[in-house]
């Protein structure tokens, strides 16, 4: 069990954490997920022993880590641009961590050699050894960066942006492997992304950050089922929001509602001006502005209906709706 | 026919930018122009005064060891420098503190300042009577007018070549790297040994290589502070100069002869490791 507990990060004058907490349970896949500027590079640093909390504790199973150096924390750790050895072979940049072990735990040459080499049929690039990293694709690369951070037996993973430097198939393809291996291993892992849809898809959990502070924890069900907070509804997913209400005072509630949560009427629903009309999948996406209040909503319609056409006014109706206090802290489901 | 023309491109890359041909005479035109000419002129010179005057000039004991000097110096100076040259390069790209802009400029200087300038100033500095040789002359430390007081000049000579050489490997490097390393276990030598010196080899070799070139070629700032005794810290330089001023200008040449070989030969051996290393970096 991996446990940060109200850490504070500042650099200079910015405020990079704000009291995190969070746990990691032991075979969990944990997705850190945020805009740039979140803090969750730093979170994740943090937790690897990069980077020192200002306050707070980092514990990995109840002991406290927290004044322990990166070497000593045996975590495994993959970097946004992979950090390779450039000069060495890719089966020495895998037997690295096994190669700088004191003379008594150091397993003998052939033994690394073995191990380097079951990595890479691990991550599929057997016969590989010989090449160097400057040899290799993208996708290659990240994978011998996987091997070679898996070599020292981490017993924790942690992946700063993994997909974030590959092109868009080679991301699927590379997302879906990882998913296996970590169950296959039964690793405990948590990876930094800004792609939504990355963390819904791979993550046991999903950690939305934002400003510095978790803004929400949850499956990737609940996180879009259920935002805690405006800025998780509106982050994760699509959503349109629209004032409740007449003014109150100075502030307003807000309603979100997602596009697919959306149902024509044929009467008692807002008035919607159709400005623009596309295929996405299996739905019709309706832009256009509310007549009152000219707001812009994006609305997805069932292809099996008929396809508005732009200048036309439809009426429509949310299905499933959240009401956000104007007051941020105070969200209602 | 076809043959060659195939042969003819696999060297020639397509480029965006045509003229190869241009651009390859005019390369091979310059160069000899401004380096194969002068340098032919000194081996057509020493050539014509025969073999075995040819060796007894460019061999004798007094040309041997000046040759011993001037080559070991250079050597040890380039070393020194790859040393503390390695160290200014990390520190001005690894740290940001005021003033580094002046550092960085005051590297440079040893490039512009005259070097007979910089060979009095460290004459004065290091005689048994000077700032620092008045201290170090009683713990039996002389450094002026010695082989040690030779490489104390081609250090400061030959500083900018490391340090401006492995600049901008270093700071392409990346930290990520050095992180990569120390989550795998390494400890800050093992990183500084394994991942750090192997990236940067190729840049410091060629650092040492300039700095060592320069310092086996190097006259104006030696002469004050070598004390010029023959066979103790007489350069070959220096050991031309003087044949020259015998008109003895084949002798001159003879000696200068034997040093270009000897240059090109160690110059060459640097270059074809380093070509080796660079291939096996895919760079």
């Amino acid at each position: 069990m991996i446990r940060v507990q109200n850490v504070t990060k500042r650099f200079g004058d910015f405020a990079a954490l704000h009291g995190i907490d969070l746990e990691v349970r032991p075979g969990e896949f944990i997705a850190l997920l945020g805009p740039s500027g979140s803090g969750k590079t730093t979170l994740l640093r943090i937790i690897a022993g990069l980077e020192f909390q200002d306050s707070g504790q980092v514990l990995f199973s109840g002991e406290d880590v927290s004044d322990r150096k990166v070497a000593d924390r045996h975590v495994g750790f993959v970097f946004q641009h992979y950090a390779l050895f450039r000069h060495m072979t890719v089966a020495d940049n895998v037997a690295f961590g096994l190669t700088v072990r004191k003379r008594r735990d150091r397993p003998s040459r052939a033994a690394i050699a073995a191990r380097a080499e079951e990595l890479l049929r691990l991550v599929q690039l057997d016969g590989l050894g010989d090449r160097y990293p400057a040899q290799l694709s993208g996708g290659q690369r990240q994978r011998v960066a996987l091997a070679r951070a898996l070599a020292i037996e981490p017993r924790l993973l942690l992946l700063d942006e993994p997909f974030g430097a590959l092109d868009a198939k080679v991301r699927k393809d590379l997302r879906r492997w990882l998913r296996e291996l970590h169950k296959q291993m039964g690793l405990t892992s948590v990876f930094v992304t800004h792609d939504q849809e990355e963390a819904l898809e791979l993550a046991d959990r999903v950690v939305v950050m934002n400003n510095g502070v978790i803004e929400q924890v949850g499956t990737p069900e609940e996180i879009y089922m259920h935002p805690a907070t405006p800025f998780v509804s509106h982050f994760v997913g699509e959503t349109n929001r629209i004032p409740a209400g007449p003014a109150s005072g100075g502030a307003r509630d807000e309603v979100h509602f997602r596009p697919h949560d959306v149902e024509v009427v044929r009467e008692g629903g807002e008035a919607l001006l159709v400005d623009n009309v596309f295929r996405k999948g299996g739905a019709w996406r309706v832009e256009g502005a509310l007549a009152e209040g000219g707001l812009i909503v994006e609305i997805d319609i069932d292809v099996a209906q008929p396809r508005p056409n732009p200048g036309e006014t439809v009426l429509i109706r949310p299905v499933r709706s959240r009401v956000f206090n104007a007051n941020p802290e105070g969200a209602q489901p | 026919m076809s043959r060659t023309l195939s042969r003819a491109k696999s060297w020639r890359q397509p480029s965006v930018l045509p003229g190869f041909g241009l651009t390859f005479g005019v390369t091979l035109a310059w160069l000899t122009l401004i380096v194969l000419v002068p340098l032919a002129s000194i081996f057509i010179r020493s050539a014509g005064m025969g073999w075995s005057e040819f060796v007894a000039v460019g061999f004798s004991d007094r040309a041997l060891a000046a040759y011993r000097v001037s080559f070991g110096t250079a050597a040890a100076a380039g070393l020194v420098n790859a040393v503390s040259g390695l160290l200014v390069a990390w520190v001005l790209v690894r740290y940001a503190f005021p003033g580094k802009r002046v550092i960085s400029a005051l590297v440079d200087l040893p490039f512009a300042l005259p070097t007979a300038v910089a060979g009095i100033a460290l004459t004065a500095l290091y005689a048994p009577t000077g700032w620092l040789g008045q201290f170090l002359e009683p713990l039996g430390l002389k450094v002026a007018f010695t082989p040690v007081g030779i490489v104390v000049a081609l250090v400061f000579i030959g500083l900018p070549f490391v340090v401006r050489s492995v600049e901008p490997v270093l700071a392409d490097l990346g930290r990520d790297v050095e992180e990569a390393a120390a989550t795998l276990g390494a400890t800050r030598l093992q990183t500084f040994r394994r991942v750090i010196v192997p990236a940067i080899a190729p840049a410091l070799l060629t650092g040492f290589a300039l700095a060592f070139a320069r310092g086996v070629g190097e006259y104006g700032s030696v002469i004050f502070i070598a004390g010029n005794m023959p066979g103790k810290t007489e350069i070959a330089p220096l050991l031309i100069v003087t044949q020259l001023e015998q008109y003895a200008y084949a002798g001159a040449t003879a000696i200068a002869t034997v040093m270009m070989l000897a240059s090109f030969l160690i110059l060459l051996v640097i270059n074809l490791i380093q070509a080796a290393s660079r291939r096996r970096m895919g760079a």
